[in-house]
């Protein structure tokens, strides 16, 4: 996001993030916006047969996020997702890592039973739009 | 006098750094390093294969070209900027990685990057899983109805194939229509809650593209053009790639 658009479109993000989590459940990592580091799943890595090294590279963006103290680390992209998954399951799960569209699904109550994949057991039930549409 | 200079690799030197200096703008400022390391203190991928953006840099500006076009170190800097944005002089060392990725012969390269380049070359779905147009358009048209159903509030839903004329033409990554597609849902009921105009294309609805990872110029540039023309010919004014 930062990289493609710059730090002003990072800011209406968190912006969005603020609002659909609440300002005092936003924490920002450190460094972050242009001073922030590449989460490792780019460039192909995820792809490339390289699992030790894309983890050793990982290991920046995990201590970031495991310095937060954080339950959720927001992803933007596919690449990020899987990657950042990855590295919190290394470490037994400290962390669940989500899509932005599943935050917004869940703040507005309309995110329902099959479309929670990435909550921990926190979020799994709260809310739950139609129920009884469970592995429909 | 003063001795004579050091040489270094002798007359034929720097090809590799030459090359890449004529054709990025400015020379990408590749020999204006003052060595100061910003780059390298910031890099994730500082020791892997005992390189480092700094070194790798100065090994090209020596002339050490065989060793930098074949470290490995190329497939693990993920060419993320970062130490383009730190660099006082604003070196362009991601695009250096990217063109001694460009060199490797073709089968050496990491064959995950390089089987996923070309199944998205096999269709015009540009899908780096390999989904077809038929399979796409399958795929959500079954788990759109299923939701409408499920819940109705959604039932006026649209998650439109091939619309013309669209505001948007959203592009969606494979994993989610292959591997996990009640993810897509979410993306849809944002966009109906807000009234967004949009469409997907059978035609290069993939969001990935994997042949500019892999360095492959002739194929990345394929694959970009399979979807402008996707987007051109549904005549849809925005492209949205989720990536
Ligand atoms: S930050 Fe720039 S000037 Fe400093 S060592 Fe790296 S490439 Fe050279
Ligand atoms: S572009 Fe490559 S060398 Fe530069 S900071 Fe990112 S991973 Fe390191």
């Amino acid at each position: 996001m930062r990289k493609t658009f710059g730090d002003p479109v990072a800011e209406d993000l968190r912006f969005v993030v603020k609002a659909v989590v609440g300002e005092e459940n936003f924490i920002d990592m450190h460094p972050n916006r242009s001073n922030n580091f590449c989460c490792g799943g780019g460039g192909g890595f995820l792809q490339s047969g390289l699992p030790d090294e894309r983890r050793t590279y990982g290991k920046l963006k995990a201590d970031q996020i495991l310095a937060t103290k954080a339950d959720y680390a927001i992803t933007p992209c596919h690449n990020c997702h899987a990657q950042i998954h990855d590295l919190s399951d290394q470490l037994d799960h400290p962390w669940q890592t989500v899509h932005l569209w599943t935050l917004l699904c869940l703040s507005l109550g309309i995110l329902g039973p099959n479309e929670r994949e990435y909550l921990g057991d926190d979020l799994k039930d709260v809310d739950v739009f139609h129920p009884e549409s469970s592995n429909m | 006098m003063a001795d004579e200079a050091i040489k270094l690799g002798g007359k034929k030197r720097s090809v590799f750094i030459d090359k890449v200096k004529e054709i990025l703008p400015e020379g990408g400022n590749l020999n204006l390093c003052l060595t100061c390391g910003a780059c390298s203190s910031g890099c994730p991928a500082t020791g892997l294969e005992g390189m480092d953006p700094r070194k790798f840099l100065r090994m090209a500006a020596l002339g050490m070209d065989e060793e930098v076009l074949s470290t490995k170190w190329v497939w693990m800097c993920t060419m993320c900027t970062r130490c383009m944005y730190v660099c006082p002089m604003k070196i362009n060392i991601p695009q250096l990685v990217f063109n001694a990725r460009s060199t490797w012969p073709r089968d050496q390269r990491p064959k995950g990057i390089l089987g996923s380049c070309d199944m998205a070359l096999r269709n015009d779905t540009c899908s780096a899983m390999g989904a077809t147009e038929e399979d796409f358009q399958f795929v959500v048209e079954d788990v759109l109805e299923e939701y409408q159903e499920a819940q109705p509030e959604f039932a006026e839903m649209l998650a439109p194939v091939n619309k013309k004329g669209t505001e948007f033409f959203l592009n969606q990554n494979s994993r989610e229509p292959v591997t996990e597609p009640d993810e897509m849902v979410p993306l849809w009921k944002i966009l109906h809650l807000v009234g967004a105009d949009w469409t997907y294309g059978t035609k290069g609805w993939a969001a990935e593209n994997y042949c500019m990872f892999l360095g492959d110029n002739d194929a990345w540039k394929h694959i970009v053009e399979v979807k402008k023309k996707s987007v051109e010919d549904l005549g849809c004014k925005v492209w949205l790639n989720t990536e």
